[in-house]
């Protein structure tokens, strides 16, 4: 699947997007085989409050299932307007 | 309804003029307009950029928008929202709502601003004399979306 990562978290990270293969079943499994990987993942996902996730574009929890998603993003609260 | 995610400025007049044209039923338009302050987190700013999350934004504006005609009698509504970098003084957001009565087209104006700061999917960083800073999101933001729940 795609995940992608904007803001600070894409900045953290240095990437903003990727394709990630996974059989992780909830966004919760999927945020910690991203933090075991390295440091900058790890830091990125320290604080899960600071976080929103959209699976397939709508904004979702972390236990949601990802099962068939194909795009799951990482953000902080938004800010525009 | 028509929702636009663009670099590009615009013209509060010719939108306005392009929401009315051809029409004579409808007896209100509000106009709210977002600008690029000088000022954030208590410091200077010399630029902001904004960034977007393309594809979902659009979806989110478009959902809001929805809401907003599924709750009032709604006529028109026009949203722009830029994204990019953008100086001190620039527009950044245009709502505008129509309506055959002021009431409505007021309170569906607020509405749509206050659902689209907690749900559109922008994100502001501030250029200071000290460098770059992602703006946080506001509690009074959640409020003022808050109020609206029914």
């Amino acid at each position: 699947m795609q995940v992608l990562y904007f803001a600070w978290v894409r900045e953290r990270i240095g990437i903003p997007r990727e394709e990630v293969e996974t059989s992780a079943k909830t966004v919760m499994d999927l945020i910690e085989e991203l933090r075991a990987r390295e440091e900058r993942y790890a830091a990125a996902f320290a604080d899960l409050r600071a976080l929103k996730v959209a699976v397939d574009q709508d904004v979702t929890d972390f236990d949601a299932d990802i099962t068939g998603a194909r795009e799951i993003a990482f953000f902080p609260p938004m800010t525009g307007g | 309804m028509s929702v636009s995610v663009q670099t590009e400025d615009f013209d509060i007049g010719a939108e306005m003029a392009a929401l009315t044209h051809g029409r004579t039923d409808i007896g209100a338009v509000v106009s709210f307009t977002g600008l690029v302050r000088d000022m954030g987190g208590g410091r200077p700013i010399t630029a902001m950029e904004l960034e977007h999350y393309p594809g979902m934004t659009e979806r989110a504006l478009s959902a809001i928008v929805a809401e907003a005609e599924a709750r009032w009698p709604l006529q028109g509504v026009r949203v722009i929202h830029r994204f990019g970098p953008l100086a001190p003084g620039a527009q950044i957001v245009l709502v505008l709502t129509a309506s055959p009565h002021r009431q409505a087209a007021f309170e569906a104006a607020e509405f749509i601003m206050d659902y689209l700061k907690t749900r559109a999917p922008f994100w502001k960083k501030e250029t200071g004399a000290d460098g770059g800073a992602w703006v946080d999101a506001r509690e009074e933001d959640d409020a003022a979306e808050a109020r609206w729940a029914r």
